[in-house]
């Protein structure tokens, strides 16, 4: 799929905490995980953001606790893609879980207000701003497979239509 | 024969159907304990309801403990417990537990011996790590892996890669599993095992008992490692016995295993480590710690880290019979009910209130600043949890230092972050 939207940049190692405060995690609806969307990193991106726009952030991102809260509250933001130097393992796994795409990229050179253009087959992210290409890794078979078949929710239902539990 | 494995191979392997497993290979692998509590369990609950499955994949294997904001701190908490509650009712969920016999999960779980040794633990809780402690392999993941694995009784993983990590000696006086741990994370920074398992050895651990282990295991998550675990020995098996009731299996890792890395560390070197903000890899020494004179408002001992009843005869140990800093908060949570009333019965709790400190019910709480001690703008804690991350336990300008509960003790009576040997 190709993506198209504008960048909202953030720094290294940009935890769950500061992606959805421990303090909003009394209610899991996506009003309200969107309302505090990346709340304690950037107060303004719950107003800022529109839909289509991307996270793009350094490394590690989505370390720290294992709330899924935190990628459901940006695809609950519009955000379809998070691009990263690297990501925390479990928040990997969530939003592949979930229906969130996630790249891995040298994001050095993109910047807050950037205009991207992400092909998530094939990785290509250009920067229609600065007339720039880079290339994300691979998205591993196993992954993609996952998300385009919507997530792992859809993955369950399918397999209980086509015979039950083993 | 086939080729050597790590423990953490061997685990997976013998709950998948496969022959082999390399690291790297995606596999459906088989579940002995799927966990939730309730912030993670609400999510997964209604997303098993969309799956259109007749009941849960095995009443016995499920463990919901509601920790994090329980005893309910608002309504809003109070429909998320309630929702643990209506499924545990639903489906006749054996380790369900009130507030009343329950506690921070990773503490109960153990203690109550429902995760034993040679166990595959998923979690939706990323402190799952924890249970590496007694030689399982535990991991951490999401609500929707949680909902799949109600259903299903299992769940996809890819096999990681080890990195053994061994430390030879034996440790200085105040110096914990906590210090270790965080030393370790200081040196190999917070991203330093991310995807992989950590596996610990070496003689060090002899001198050590099972708490020091399940802190150390519980924090592997803080360097993105996916487990944590310890070859069970001797003491594992007084741990365990007596608290299993099914059988369990001792695995160790084959002579010529393969290893991403081995790290050495000569634990006689080490001193008691503070963590300062925002990460848990900036560790540094006590000493130094202790010589910038850091004011503190608040001293937390307790959580899924440092919660245990070794934590809190060592805490009480430092505190017994001194008052803690006129302007400063001490609160002390139990991690679990069995904690609490052990405390009771030694006389730690008097301890702890004749010092001026708080002893709250066992909950998560203050450690992800869900409620029962949250700090105002520019307030200071230090803290015996598991993150300092921006935030974490209240207003986005407070600050959490990490330390072992010694330290935290230490602290609360000075008022600022303090060597245990400047108040014995």
């Amino acid at each position: 799929m190709i993506f198209k939207g504008k960048v909202f940049k953030f720094g290294d190692n940009i935890d769950t905490d500061a992606i959805i405060p421990a303090r909003y995690l009394n209610d899991s609806s996506d009003e309200n995980l969107k309302k505090h969307c990346m709340e304690d990193a950037d107060p303004a991106f719950s107003s800022n953001v529109s839909k289509g726009d991307f996270i793009v952030a350094g490394s590690n991102f989505g370390c720290g606790s294992s709330r899924e809260h935190a990628p459901r509250a940006i695809k609950a933001s519009g955000v379809p893609v998070v691009i990263a130097k690297s990501f925390a393992r479990i928040f990997y796994r969530n939003s592949f879980n979930i229906g969130l795409f996630i790249l891995e990229a040298n994001t050095d050179d993109i910047a807050s207000g950037d205009t991207l253009e992400v092909n998530t087959d094939n990785g290509e992210i250009k920067n229609l701003t600065k007339n720039t290409v880079i290339n994300a890794k691979p998205i591993p078979k196993f992954m993609s497979e996952l998300v385009n078949a919507g997530g792992l929710m859809e993955y369950a239902r399918k397999r209980v239509k086509e015979g039950g539990r083993r | 024969m086939g080729r050597p494995l790590t423990i953490t191979e061997k685990i997976i392997l013998n709950h998948t159907d496969l022959d082999d497993v390399m690291p790297g290979d995606i596999v459906n692998a088989r579940v002995d304990i799927a966990l939730g509590n309730d912030i993670t369990a609400p999510i997964a609950i209604k997303e098993f309801e969309t799956i259109g499955i007749k009941g849960v994949f095995d009443r016995q294997k499920i463990a919901l403990v509601p920790d994090h904001f329980v005893p309910n701190k608002d309504i809003l908490s109070a429909r998320q417990a309630k929702m643990l509650r209506e499924f545990a009712k639903t489906y006749d969920i054996k380790y369900y537990f009130e507030c009343g016999e329950a506690g921070v999960e990773h503490a109960l779980l153990p203690e109550k011996g429902i995760v034993l040794p040679g166990d595959l633990v998923i979690g939706a809780d990323s402190h799952t790590c924890t249970y590496g402690a007694l030689g399982a392999f535990a991991t951490g993941v999401g609500s929707t892996d949680l909902a799949y694995a109600f259903a299903f009784g299992e769940l996809w993983l890819k096999v990681p890669e080890s990195i053994k990590v061994v430390f030879e000696g034996r440790p200085k006086k105040w110096v914990s599993g906590k210090d270790l741990v965080l030393y370790l994370i200081g040196q190999i920074g917070v991203e330093g095992a991310n995807y992989m398992a950590l596996e610990f050895s070496g003689n060090t651990f002899k001198h050590l008992g099972m708490a020091d282990r399940f802190t150390i295991s519980n924090m592997a998550i803080e360097a993105g490692a996916k487990s944590g675990i310890f070859e069970p020995d001797e003491i594992t098996e007084e741990y365990v016995k007596g608290r299993a009731n099914r059988d369990y299996t001792f695995y160790k890792s084959d002579e010529g295993a393969k290893y991403a890395k081995v790290l050495n560390f000569n634990t006689e070197i080490i001193n008691p480590q503070v963590a300062f903000p925002h990460l848990p890899e900036n560790s540094v020494d006590i000493n130094e710690a202790s010589a910038k004179n850091i004011k503190i408002d608040q001293s937390v001992i307790g959580s899924c880290t440092n919660g245990r009843i070794e934590d809190l005869r060592i805490a009480a140990q430092v505190l017994k019979g001194k008052k803690i800093a006129k302007y400063t908060r001490l609160i002390v949570i139990p991690a679990t009910v069995e904690v609490y009333r052990m405390a009771e019965k030694e006389g730690l709790i008097d301890i702890f209130m004749d010092a001026g400190a708080v002893v709250s019910t066992p909950t998560c709480g203050p450690c992800l600043g869900g409620y029962m001690g949250i700090l105002a703008d520019g307030e200071r804690a230090i803290s015996s949890t598991n993150r300092n991350f921006k935030g974490r336990m209240g207003d986005v300008t407070s600050e959490v230092y990490l330390a072992n509960p010694a330290v935290c003790a230490a602290s609360a009576i000075l008022g600022k972050i303090s060597n245990p040997e400047e108040v014995m």
